[in-house]
């Protein structure tokens, strides 16, 4: 039945560099038509990257790609293209045009590349190609519908009919089930095995789910700080094995944590659900002192939930209470009012205002403490606290009036958080706050969230940096789709055990 | 070996270009009314006299204060293009109260203002609320309320004798002493102070700072628990407030309602504002700044006409004007 013909891409010895990083290391890949295969690591481990130059997308890497034992030149997305291969992105929105047909957006590239010197457009038969590669793929759908209009799965779905419209050989597919529900995800895994096994298409799934892994791949690819460490197929492997081989072993980096003594209940929430369902039926406390850990895998929630505590997603059921009061949070306006901080974790999109001075950025939180009944700011309270806490935080920074743009991203990053601790809130909320930062900068972080637990602040402390949220911690709640899985204390769990609960391990 | 010279070269040229650039971007609007003054004195003896200063500051000082309307919807990254109606619309209220109400001076100048807040709150609902962009709600507006202004004054203008448009006599007759606002030192004195106020505001202020940080990051304004809609929502309503006090001081200039008297201020107001941005080094929409591109912007337009410049040619400098201080603002943005 199978009559197609074998290809196998492999990349060798490959390496690249971004200014100050050494993203990846002499890295060998190999992939086949008709396979489905899983590649796996940790957060910054290099896959995405390692897919982007198979993508086209860097130019300067070093190594070489091979298609069946002949060299070829990937340097640039049409490349990859003209080779067969195609890569769907995360963020499905970003490459689909929302105000165009699924008919339109299946056929992008055929539209965009292969006009010609041909001006007008037969759509007859651009929505037949769409049809045909449709029914193909088993998707029912209306090529003359917006994509604007379709579900998050169905524009995926469409996506993937792009990326097969052109009769590729091989499909990258960059977390596509984070977003999915069950149903969805099983549609999707439907399509997969009938890519691969009817028609020959070699399929690279990048996933943070073992469970899925497990259940849909042949072999698996374990990568861990820009090395490829194993490749194994599924059969020989276990999940438990997998974990290690993602975490292998790292550099002890000592966490500065303070010892505190832990108080009374300071913050409870009590199922609390977000109303379009980015994080589900949510259990947590935390006492005074505390610091809690939310650790979790990119997509598993852990900054909606933040959001959602801090009103800047729409609480739809559930109770949030602070010491012992009953908190009605519908804005972050509100949530600041009533005491809880949020240091978000895109800093220069949602944290920092690039474009002015770093005096102004520490006190638009708490400009209320440093302005009269009239209104007015008192501008000697204003730059002494802003002193204070550049002093106190080791912002680099030569003074108060420095535009923020001009600081390095650990130093924007003090600034984001600096600027709550004029603020006097009780609890505060840290979301990734060391990603992009240096190791120097995360001591400093470190040892101001623990000099707040002191203070008797409730801490909840977000990352998908395990070996952070073991240093620092005090007990820690595991999320995983959209939900709290777990939770464990700190002092008497393990990585291995973190990561098990977080990729749907039971 | 000239290597090393050229290396030196290139390394140098661009320093002392930047810093050259970053000194005109600073102070160019400084630097051209110098020299738009001493070049215009060359030409013509009067034009530095004060008789004729007086009438630059006085001609600038309606545009001065709806380009500080503008301002202040820059602030927070938004844009006002309806101050020219609501400018013609206060015009008209004003004028109507006193003449066919016969209403006193401050019972006038209360409604109108209070009848433009309406306006205001219009622009801030579709702004705030309906979340249709800056440009178009305004847009919309400036359209909306140049047809309110004329359906209400049937057909535009409003003088004191004049019958209504159903032949009803009319009988008001304009307060002398809100005539007195339309004068010299009056008016001059009026912009200065709203200036002065405005400039405080901005700068002073933690409402002045929040406007400027829902400007500077609209979600990170939110995230600091800035309660976002409501100083945008007050941005529209100030800058809707200060249009109208323009229309009011035009009303106390000409003395009657005339069609579109304000529509024609908005094209130097934007540029005066924008202009503004850059004054000094400030970086962003200020008073002082907008002031000082008012200067500017009157300078030229009373300089030209001193010059025998046709008024219909005088656009086409205007709008050259805008578009030199656009490209200021932005060419050196990222």
């Amino acid at each position: 039945m199978n009559t197609q013909l074998k290809y196998k891409f492999e990349m060798k010895d490959i390496s690249i560099e971004f200014p100050g990083v050494k993203a990846l290391t002499d890295v060998n890949f190999e992939i086949n038509s008709g396979a489905i295969h899983a590649l796996i690591g940790a957060n910054g481990a290099g896959k995405s990257t390692l897919m982007k130059i198979l993508g086209g997308v860097y130019d300067h890497y070093t190594g070489s790609i091979e298609l069946n034992g002949n060299k070829v030149e990937i340097r640039s997305p049409r490349d990859a293209k003209k080779l067969g291969i195609e890569i769907v992105y995360q963020e499905v929105d970003t490459a689909l045009i929302p105000y165009l047909s699924v008919a339109e957006n299946i056929m992008l590239d055929v539209l965009v590349n292969e006009m010609g010197n041909r001006q007008f457009v037969n759509w007859k038969q651009i929505h037949a190609a769409a049809r045909k590669t449709m029914e193909r793929l088993g998707i029912q759908l209306d090529t003359h519908t917006l994509v604007q209009s379709l579900s998050l799965a169905e524009k995926q779905m469409v996506l993937i009919a792009r990326a097969l419209a052109g009769e590729r050989g091989f499909l990258v597919l960059d977390e596509p089930t984070a977003p999915l529900s069950q149903t969805e995800t099983d549609e999707l895994f439907r399509l997969m095995r009938d890519l691969a096994y009817n028609h020959g298409v070699g399929i690279i799934f990048i996933s943070h789910r073992l469970p899925e892994i497990f259940d849909i791949c042949e072999s698996v690819t374990i990568m861990r700080d820009g090395h490829v460490v194993a490749t194994q197929s599924i059969e020989s492997t276990t999940k438990k094995q997998v974990i290690e081989l993602m975490l292998g072993h790292r550099f002890d980096e000592t966490y500065p944590k303070t010892k505190v003594d832990i108080g009374d209940i300071l913050f409870e929430i009590k199922n609390v659900s977000e109303a379009d369902g980015a994080v589900t039926n949510i259990n947590l406390t935390v006492r005074a002192g505390e610091i809690v850990g939310v650790a979790g895998l990119v997509g598993a929630g852990k900054t909606e939930l933040c959001k959602t505590i801090f009103g800047a997603l729409k609480i739809n059921s559930g109770e949030i209470f602070l010491k012992g009061r009953k908190l009605t949070i519908k804005t972050p306006h509100s949530a600041v009012r009533q005491g809880i901080a949020l240091v978000p974790e895109e800093r220069r999109k949602e944290g920092v205002l690039v474009e002015e001075p770093v005096y102004i950025n520490l006190s638009m939180a708490s400009l209320d403490n440093f302005s009269n009944s009239f209104g007015f700011i008192k501008p000697h309270a204003e730059h002494a606290s802003a002193k204070k806490i550049i002093n106190d935080l080791g912002v680099r920074t030569p003074n108060e009036y420095q535009k923020l743009a001009f600081l390095s991203g650990g130093n924007q990053q003090k600034v984001a958080v600096g600027k709550w601790l004029i603020s006097n809130a009780d609890i505060y909320i840290f979301d990734e706050p060391t990603k992009g930062v240096d190791v120097g900068a995360k001591h400093e972080i470190f040892e101001l969230i623990g000099r707040l637990a002191q203070a008797g602040k409730g801490i909840i402390y977000a990352s998908c940096e395990f070996p952070e949220i073991l240093g620092i911690t005090d007990r820690i709640c595991v999320m995983y789709d959209h939900t709290i899985v777990k939770e464990l204390k700190t002092a008497d769990t393990s990585e291995e055990e973190i990561l098990f609960f977080s990729t749907g391990g039971k | 070996m000239n290597t090393p010279v050229s290396i030196i070269s290139k390394v140098r040229k661009p320093k002392i270009a930047t810093i050259l650039l970053d000194f005109l971007s600073k102070w160019g609007t400084v630097l051209t009314i110098v020299f738009l003054l001493v070049f215009f004195s060359f030409k013509m003896p009067t034009f530095m006299s004060s008789a004729n200063m007086v009438t630059i500051l006085r001609s600038i000082s309606i545009v001065t204060v709806i380009a500080i309307g503008i301002t202040i919807s820059l602030t927070v990254n938004g844009f006002d293009l309806s101050v020219g109606s609501v400018a013609t619309f206060a015009d008209s209220l004003v004028i109507s109260m006193f003449v066919w109400y016969s209403f006193g001076p401050v019972l006038s100048v209360f409604l109108a203002l209070l009848v433009c807040l309406l306006v205001a709150a219009l622009n801030a609902l579709l702004i705030v609320r309906l979340k249709i962009p800056d440009l178009l709600a305004t847009l919309s507006m400036l359209f909306i309320i140049e047809g309110v202004a004329m359906t209400y004054t049937g057909g535009g203008s409003i003088s004191e004798g004049m019958p209504r448009l159903d032949g009803t006599p009319t009988l008001g007759k304009l307060d002398p002493v809100f005539r007195l606002i339309g004068q010299s030192p009056y008016i001059i004195i009026i912009m200065l102070v709203l200036v002065v106020v405005v400039h405080i505001f901005l700068n002073y202020t933690k409402h002045g700072r929040y406007l400027y940080v829902v400007g500077g990051n609209l979600e990170a304004a939110r995230l600091s628990g800035i309660p976002v809609d409501r100083y945008r929502a007050l941005a529209y309503f100030l800058s809707t407030l200060m249009a109208a006090i323009g229309g009011l001081m035009l009303a106390a200039r000409i003395g009657s309602a005339q069609i579109n008297a304000g529509a024609g201020y908005l094209m130097p107001a934007v540029a005066a504002a924008y202009i503004g941005f850059s004054v000094g080094g400030v970086g962003r929409p200020n008073a002082i700044g907008t002031l000082v591109g008012a200067v500017l912007v009157g300078l030229l337009e009373n300089g030209l006409i001193m010059m025998s410049v046709p008024y219909y040619s005088l656009n086409i400098v205007k709008g050259a004007v805008l578009a030199i201080a656009l490209a200021s603002t932005y060419f050196r943005k990222k």
